[in-house]
């Protein structure tokens, strides 16, 4: 007898987690007494198979962020029996090991001293989620969680508003816990644009209670619960000179960069300011 | 009752005789709406496939394939050429006579003003730093229907107020108060116009072409969009202004050539002048404050933005500030616009026959991990050095 084809009825509190773990061995050394990532992935695991348990069609896919490459590690859904979150372990360690021989190679990641690759992994998140959407016309609803601590890479912005933009689109809202000692303004910027949750636990000991009553619920119940809400998101931008932030500033028209005093020439595009660009070859090379 | 319905009485009649000669299948089609011929003749329901579970695929990869590939080629070829960021597009909406035919359905008039909103959200979507103005054309006058704002509600509910089409249209009107309107801006941005055009003539006052050459002189960008045929004198005005001109075929094309307007194109440079531009970045508020905003003049709770220069209130940005008319934004818009400047590098072809090599590919794809024994086409992207799927 030929197995039954799976009747996709997905009623609305059906999730599609995908997780992004921050691997990132410079961040989990420098917060070493306090925390430590055994202790943390012992929370998550705890929190992953919760959230199958939650609802037998659930599905919960893991990508860890490293500094040099992101992978996958875990998948719920693939295999014939839903596996428990615990087999992702030999994967995580597979990839750490990868992780590190290449950083061994390259000397200049570019990232900034100790910033994982945020973009990577929510761009592959985000691939992942769009296979799931051309699927068919039932899928359970995706939402992404940042498990991140390490610092935020100013060579990553472009890369992550990227993402950001592209998940605002997709409707698909980006949680994020921030498990490090800083605030993170990238992913301040993320979940309040995509309309997720931004938490920073106090007491990263208590990290499954605070998974559990805030990110585990899917999104259908969120309307009826009163979740953290945006202290006060950083809209302010970095000047392109400086880098400090600024809340006004001079704004080049050709290429937007941010200026925060006024200059003759933009150092990004080379345009001359109040003088009309000319084609003429000679004029730009007098310029040089 | 001056609207004769020509081509419903032609209509009728053909389908009169086809009744009488009990011939349907061997007509050529003439006499048939477009909808009775996708039945007849091109038989759309041979074209689908069912999947392996037994659920229908969806049909037309082709033309979805061939749209991939026009957007990659686009983006490929102006990479490294100045966009003009800070727009200022005025549409202009044929709402004379030939508006009201029904060759798109329900009338053109519905379909233009759908495609206008849709346009209208995607521009503000791509160029949050641009602003958008309305005009009509409609008994022989250009009318400002809204003017240049950045919110596109306002600009929507404005025109579905509007939506009556009567007497002729008067190309000639709309670009002279265009040309005036544009006028008041400042040097720095780039000034547009969209027309989108569904009569066969033009009902002028005076000589359209020194219009025309007025346009040019003031370096606005015209573009037409044509719904009934192509026209000389559009050909031509988009020609001097360096605009692009095109003509729906029906409404799925039309939604195309209106969304091509959305990103930025490329820019001339003589047509505006570099200039450093002060913006403010406010700050969200707290949510338990409660203020007065300077855009309802009423008092609100929580939510707003402060502006860093004179501390009114806002409800949302980006906008000006109506105190110190400081233009506020916030860097998620600035770097909405980084995509037209730092475009992604294009992911290359797989040619098919290293995809016939099983050994030579890696089992799924890099980025969504789905098995790649079947491919429909393969890309490679030379900066993560992996494949990856075409959808």
């Amino acid at each position: 007898m030929s197995p039954p084809v799976p009747s996709k009825i997905l009623t609305d509190d059906v999730s599609l987690l995908m997780v992004l773990i921050d691997s990132n061995p410079h961040f989990w050394s420098s917060i070493k007494p306090h925390f430590s990532f055994s202790k943390f992935l012992s929370h998550v695991l705890a929190f992953l198979n919760s959230i199958l348990l939650l609802n037998q069609l659930n599905q919960v896919v893991v990508i860890a962020t490293g500094i040099n490459s992101c992978g996958y590690v875990f998948d719920s859904s693939s295999g014939s029996v839903s596996q428990r979150a615990e087999s992702l372990l030999p994967k995580l360690e597979e990839f750490a090991e990868n992780d590190e021989s290449l950083s061994e190679r390259d000397d200049d990641s570019g990232n900034g001293v100790g910033s994982s690759l945020l973009s990577g992994s929510l761009s592959m998140a985000l691939c992942y989620i769009q296979r799931v959407f051309r699927s068919g016309p039932l899928h359970p609803q995706p939402r992404i969680i940042c498990l991140h601590g390490s610092p935020d890479g100013p060579g990553q912005y472009v890369a992550i508003m990227n993402s950001i933009f592209s998940a605002q689109r997709s409707m698909v809202p980006i949680d994020s816990c921030v498990i490090g000692i800083q605030h993170s303004a990238f992913l301040q910027q993320a979940s309040y644009i995509t309309g997720g949750v931004y938490l920073k636990p106090q007491q990263l000991d208590g990290l499954f209670q605070y998974l559990a009553t805030v990110f585990a619920t899917d999104l259908h119940s969120r309307n009826f619960l009163q979740l953290p809400k945006p202290v006060g998101v950083d809209f302010r931008a970095s000047c392109f000179c400086h880098k400090n932030t600024i809340d006004m500033g001079f704004i080049c028209s050709v290429c937007l960069s941010i200026f925060c005093k006024h200059q003759k020439k933009c150092s990004t595009c080379g345009s001359i300011f109040g003088q009309a660009q000319t084609r003429d070859p000679s004029a730009s090379q007098q310029r040089k | 009752m001056m609207n004769r319905d020509i081509n419903g009485e032609g209509r009728k009649l053909n389908r009169g005789e086809e009744e009488e000669e009990e011939d349907e299948d061997e007509e050529s089609g003439r006499g048939r709406d477009a909808w009775e011929r996708a039945y007849a003749d091109e038989r759309s329901w041979e074209s689908l496939q069912e999947d392996e579970s037994g659920l229908l695929r969806p049909i037309d990869n082709k033309a979805l394939h061939h749209a991939q590939y026009r957007r990659r080629l686009r983006t490929a070829t102006t990479a490294g050429i100045q966009k003009g960021l800070i727009r200022y597009l005025y549409i202009v909406i044929d709402l004379s006579r030939a508006a009201g035919e029904m060759d798109y359905k329900p009338s053109r008039m519905v379909v233009v003003a759908r495609q206008v909103e849709a346009f209208i959200r995607e521009f503000f979507d791509q160029n949050p730093l641009s602003q958008i103005g309305l005009v009509t054309l409609k008994d022989g006058v250009a009318q400002c229907l809204t003017d240049l704002g950045g919110s596109p509600e306002s600009h929507i509910k404005a025109l579905m107020g509007k939506l009556e089409c009567s007497g002729d249209s008067s190309l000639q009107n709309g670009l002279d108060l265009v040309h005036d309107l544009l006028n008041q801006i400042p040097s720095y941005g780039h000034r547009e116009v969209l027309i989108l055009y569904s009569a066969l003539s033009t009902c002028d006052p005076g000589d359209i072409m020194e219009t025309i050459q007025k346009c040019k002189g003031a370096k606005i960008r015209c573009s037409i969009v044509g719904l009934s045929a192509e026209l000389y004198i559009c050909k031509y005005l988009c020609q001097e202004t360096g605009g692009l001109y095109s003509v729906a075929l029906d409404e799925p094309h039309l939604k195309e050539l209106v969304l091509e307007h959305a990103p930025p194109p490329p820019a001339i440079a003589e047509f505006a002048i570099a200039n450093l531009i002060k913006m403010g970045f406010p700050q969200r508020a707290a949510e338990g404050v409660i203020s007065i905003c300077s855009c309802h003049k009423e008092a609100k709770f929580g939510g707003g933005y402060t502006c860093p220069r004179c501390k009114a209130r806002v409800c949302e940005l980006p906008t000006e500030c109506r105190i110190c008319g400081l233009t506020l934004v916030s860097s998620p818009h600035l770097a909405r616009s980084y995509h037209h400047l730092f475009p992604i590098t294009p992911f290359d072809d797989v040619s098919p026959s290293i995809t016939n090599i099983p050994q030579k590919l890696p089992k799924s794809c890099f980025g969504c991990q789905q098995s790649l024994l079947n491919p429909g086409s393969l890309f490679f992207s030379t900066e993560i050095a992996n494949f990856q799927k075409l959808d």
